[in-house]
């Protein structure tokens, strides 16, 4: 099978300051079906911008970039967004909900917009099954600042996953959250990467990169490492003994005698 | 105490020490000086002697203040619609509203009559003149202060300039909107009132608050006179609270700024 990512010596340079600045510099990479991937690096390496560019938000300066099989620098304006609904999905760091809006309202958002012609019947069971997916379908009638950092998250993770994008791209998904929630989020897309969808993910934390399958280190602009996760860790296993380790903690606290 | 208690309790007894220095300013002053303040039972006395004039003024100036205010919300919140929709169009059009913000209200009142004449119509427009300025300046900054990476999660899913106005714009704009709203409100009621003194009209049954102010400083009813301006705090506070409770329906459900107690 063909990657379903490929690009080819990237480079990015933005010239709109006073000096430009080349962001990246020739990154090459495939990126397989069913992967999951984590891109890692110091602040300012060049992350963000190699997402962009994959997330079609952004052209690259030189370079060639297949998604699909589809030479994105052919496309116009139009098509290039079109091709991003059809098949990108994004999350970001702050969860961008809309306040004014319950969870499945914000779920459906994407389905708004564009050609799909769908009831609004359709479109609040797909939303409701994409909260399912990420185990919040009671809480379909929230408002965002009545949920939590992680359901916020997971709420913004249904949004992606609304339009059956075939990749993920999440810019520090966990960067807001605390580690326990961190895990739980991570759980989530190890769920979603099994069931076949293909994931990218900025982290620059080294114990949530070891949940993806494959580690890119970025430095300056350029990939010096390339690596398969080994032993990586599964979300379900580490929130079990996390809950194992609370459960002890308690009943040690209860069964300690009162002075 | 409970704080309830003392949240009632301490009003009444500051409102019982003042009542009583009223009482006891009015008595130390000599015989002839003693018109300047009339004792709270004169005022409650004049309510009871103009009691029906006052009701019916009241109800004039309250239906200037209401439809002045209605005109100011409505053109208010389109101008500011407009004005979000490019930083070239605020350019253009900031300087023309400041003017008008800055004349005076006072030399508009003649000309105002000479275009519609005395009486409502007059104290409407000049209601809506005050009105209108805070609610186009706070509606504007609410529906151009919208966090910058909603909208481009807007422009991602390329939703249209209408989607982006109708779901995310006006929606973060509503809690600037009722600012704006709550300061219009208090200022109504004044504009009305300024628009009666000013180019109102007792033709009819058209007289209000200002045009009674004026009888009755002209005909040294001193009681009728405070009496007038205590009705015109109540029309104030009616105004106001309206637009309270108002906010509070929209917001409460959804706003950081009303907390949700249930899960
Ligand atoms: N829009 C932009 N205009 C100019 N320079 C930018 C822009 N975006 C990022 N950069 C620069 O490009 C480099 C890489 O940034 P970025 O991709 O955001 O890194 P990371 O996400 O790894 O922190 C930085 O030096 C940053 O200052
Ligand atoms: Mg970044």
């Amino acid at each position: 099978m063909p990657p379903i990512v490929k690009i080819e010596d990237l480079h990015k340079i933005y010239d709109s300051g006073e000096v430009p600045v080349h962001a990246v510099r020739g990154v090459s990479l495939d990126i397989h079906q069913k992967e999951f991937l984590a891109l890692m690096g110091a602040s300012g390496s060049g992350k963000s911008t190699l997402m962009n560019t994959l997330g079609c938000l952004d052209r690259p300066t030189r370079g060639r970039y297949l998604l699909d099989g589809v030479d994105v620098a052919q496309l116009d304006k139009n098509e290039l967004a079109d091709i991003r609904n059809q098949k990108l999905g994004f999350v970001f760091q702050g969860f961008n909900l809309l306040s004014r809006t319950t969870a499945l309202e914000n779920v459906e958002l994407p389905m708004l917009y564009g050609k799909r012609k769908m009831s609004s019947k359709q479109m609040r069971e797909r939303a409701m099954h994409c909260l399912e997916i990420v185990g919040l379908a009671k809480r379909f009638d929230h408002m965002p600042n009545q949920l939590s950092g992680g359901q916020q998250q997971r709420v913004a993770i249904a949004r992606a996953l609304v339009n059956e994008p075939q990749v993920l791209l999440a810019d520090e998904p966990t960067g807001n959250l605390d580690s326990k929630t961190s895990i739980e989020v991570m759980g989530v897309f190890q769920k979603l990467n099994e069931q076949g969808i293909t994931i990218v993910m900025v982290t620059h934390e080294l114990d949530v990169a070891h949940y993806c399958k494959r580690n890119l280190i970025l430095r300056d602009g350029v990939i010096v490492r390339d690596e398969l996760v080994q032993d990586r860790s599964i979300a379900e296993i580490e929130l079990a003994k996390l809950k194992e380790a609370e459960t002890a903690a308690k009943l040690l606290a209860a069964g300690s005698p009162a002075h | 105490m409970p704080r309830r208690l003392l949240q009632f309790l301490l009003p009444a007894a500051v409102g019982a020490l003042m009542i009583a220095l009223w009482y006891g300013i009015h008595a130390w002053l000599s015989e002839d000086l003693r018109f300047l303040l009339p004792t709270p039972d004169a005022i409650l006395g004049a309510f009871r002697e103009h009691g029906a004039e006052l009701a019916r003024a009241t109800l004039n100036t309250g239906e200037g203040a209401l439809l002045g205010w209605l005109l100011a919300v409505a053109v208010g919140f389109a101008l500011a619609v407009g004005l979000s929709l490019s930083p070239l169009v605020r350019l253009s059009f900031y300087p023309y509203l400041m003017i008008l913000q800055m004349t005076p209200i006072i030399v508009f009142a003649p000309i105002l009559v000479l275009w519609v004449g005395a009486g409502l119509k007059s104290v409407v427009i000049i209601t809506f003149l005050i009105c209108f300025f805070p609610l186009v300046v706070n509606t504007t900054q609410g529906l151009i202060s919208v966090d910058r990476n909603q909208v481009e999660l807007f422009r991602l899913y390329r939703a249209s300039r209408w989607q982006e106005l109708w779901l995310l714009r006006i929606p973060a704009a509503l809690p600037y909107f009722f600012t704006g709203l709550r300061i219009a409100a208090t200022l109504a009621p004044i504009g009305a009132l300024v628009g009666d003194y000013t180019a109102g009209s007792s033709a009819g049954d058209g007289g209000g608050l200002g045009f009674q102010t004026l009888i009755y400083s002209s005909q040294a009813k001193y009681p009728a006179l405070f009496a007038t301006a205590a009705v015109t705090c109540a029309l104030g506070f009616l105004f106001v609270a309206a637009v309270l409770a108002l906010s509070w329906a929209a917001l409460h459900s959804w706003h950081d700024s009303y907390e949700r107690n249930d899960q």
